[in-house]
């Protein structure tokens, strides 16, 4: 699903921040990414979301070479992806629904389809009660648990979460955790980018990657 | 009841004519659904471009200042290419020939046999001539009353009326009056109708130059401000990105958004210059009975813009809104190119 051989990053003339990465994520695996604040934790998210190019090194996802992947292609496979951001992304001026129905809104669907799925999600991550709520009115919690769902509602191939439990009390955070490990039975490949050892052992049978002085450690 | 004679054959559109017309319909149904479909946009979920900030206002507002010049000088165009038509076909109805008196000469007698001679040419419904007394009387606004003009040579005119929609051999009438009278002329206005047609098509022209500039200039105020709307929703578009929209969806959300800030700005300047023009016409409506007034409704009219004024501001209007959204798309779609 997702592959990167000897993969190299550098801020311009800058010395690299990630060297010689090389490892798989396979179909609906689970892994922990984690490491030290700063090791490159999100910058390896944002290189599979496509957001950054490699300055090296090759990248391939869904069995397609990242750099041979036309303009027009990009958006089919970042629909495959679902993913939830450190700082959340939520558009401030809609509503939690709309929020999280957002992927399913730009590929077309129509409202009356999503509606009560989109609910359904909503009541799971606890959020049943602020359907209507606007972003900026939301606490922390909410928000990064608004924006699972949003990461959710598609149903996608590969879910890339930084720092998703970051926000809530320990209850909500397994809580989340069990939704993930829910939709990786279902079939979605789980990244989680975490510094939150408490969390990880909750899941010991889950793969761990460690970045560290920019390489990467796998622990099968 | 039904009108429709039963024996008579029903009447059968060629197939292309069909065709052609259900085209039409087709293209004007589709048109319109596009419309209402970019302006409500896909459902009735709120827009994902924020519709009120303070950008948005200041943009409606250099839209309907646009909007307006465009508005008065479009219509402004149309009166006075209107006034000039006037003015061309009220001077094209008449020629005037002038006698100039000449030593030895009875200028009575010859003014006598000009007019016969007009008279007969083909398209000619009136010949006026003007007696010594007329002619006198012309030239008191300069010269004041009282004055013996005896000792001064005055030619004496003689206007000619054209039949409506004839056309007179000026050049035959030139010919055999001048042939008789050396002393005589014609003259057919020919040198006035150029200058006044000339003079319209400048008007019209610079009028179409002006709102051209005014068309470029909300392009590129819209252009700017659909960066600056980019630039401060940069977040949203990277939201909006990595949930899977596509550059054509982002495009059309700023699209929509422009549109309607377009509408709203062109319906304002619209309005605005509706309400000028009828202050105009009220205006000049009360000032009809003094001299000034009674100048100016020579020149423009009774100041009336008429249905075709309305249309040119509607149109101005939507000409606006519509350029507005074509404009911002085709900046976001550029941005969203370099992006990617």
């Amino acid at each position: 699903m997702v592959r990167f051989e000897n993969v190299g990053l550098r801020y311009g003339m800058g010395p690299e921040i990630l060297k010689d990465l090389s490892f798989t994520i396979a179909p609906q695996s689970f892994q922990f990414l984690t490491g030290p604040s700063g090791a490159g934790k999100t910058t390896l998210l944002r290189l599979i979301l496509m957001s950054l190019k490699p300055t090296r090194g090759l990248i391939s996802l869904f069995g397609s070479d990242v750099s041979q992947i036309a303009p027009d292609a990009l958006t089919a496979v970042r629909r495959r992806m679902g993913v939830v951001f450190q700082d959340f992304r939520l558009l401030d001026h809609l509503t939690t629904f709309e929020n999280v129905a957002l992927p399913l809104r730009v590929q077309g669907q129509d409202e009356a389809r999503y509606r009560s799925e989109v609910i359904e999600l909503l009541r799971w991550v606890g959020l049943g009660d602020k359907i209507d709520a606007i972003p900026p009115i939301l606490s922390g919690g909410e928000k990064q648990r608004a924006a699972i769902a949003r990461a959710l509602i598609a149903k996608p191939d590969l879910l890339l979460a930084d720092e998703p439990t970051g926000n809530v009390d320990p209850s909500m955070a397994q809580r989340l955790l069990r939704l993930f490990v829910e939709m990786n039975r279902m079939g979605t490949a789980v990244v989680i980018a975490t510094h939150d050892i408490g969390l990880m052992n909750q899941f010991d049978d889950a793969r761990r990657l460690v970045l560290g002085d920019g390489r990467l450690h796998v622990y099968d | 009841m039904s009108m429709t004679d039963p024996n008579q054959p029903t009447p059968t559109l060629s197939p292309r004519l069909a065709q052609w017309g259900m085209g039409i319909l087709t293209g004007w149904r589709n048109g319109g659904a596009w419309c209402v479909a970019l302006i409500k946009g896909p459902s009735n979920n709120l827009p994902l471009v924020p519709s009120e900030n303070i950008a948005g206002r200041a943009l409606v507002t250099v839209i309907a200042i646009m909007t307006f010049l465009a508005a008065l000088t479009a219509v402004s165009a149309q009166m006075i290419a209107s006034a000039a038509t006037e003015w061309q076909m009220s001077v094209a109805t008449e020629m005037t020939i002038q006698v100039r008196p000449v030593a030895g000469r009875n200028i009575d007698q010859d003014v006598s046999r000009i007019v016969n001679l007009a008279s007969g040419f083909k398209g000619i419904r009136e010949v006026k001539p003007y007696s010594k007394q007329e002619s006198e009387k012309l030239l008191e606004p300069w010269l004041g009353s009282g004055l013996s003009f005896d000792v001064l040579p005055i030619p004496r005119l003689i206007v000619l009326k054209i039949e409506e929609g004839s056309l007179v051999d000026s050049a035959g009438l030139r010919k055999a009056i001048t042939d008789q009278w050396r002393h005589a002329t014609l003259d057919d206005h020919r040198v006035w109708i150029a200058r006044l047609a000339a003079m319209a098509r400048s008007v019209v022209a610079v009028a179409v130059a002006l709102v051209g500039l005014v068309m470029v200039a909300t392009a590129l105020a819209v252009a700017f401000a659909t960066r600056g709307a980019m630039a401060g929703n940069r977040s949203i578009m990277e939201a909006l990105h990595f949930v899977g929209a596509t550059d054509a969806f982002i495009a059309r959300e700023f699209e929509r958004h422009f549109l309607i800030l377009g509408l709203k700005g062109g319906a304002l300047g619209g309005f605005l210059a509706l309400v000028f023009f009828g202050a105009a016409h009220l205006f000049a409506s009360a000032w009809l009975g003094s001299p000034g007034g009674e100048q100016m409704e020579t020149l423009f009219g009774s100041f009336a813009i008429g249905y075709s004024g309305y249309l040119a501001v509607v149109m101005v209007a939507i000409a606006v809104a519509f350029l507005t959204a074509l404009v911002s798309r085709i900046t976001v779609t550029r941005t969203l190119g370099t992006l990617t």
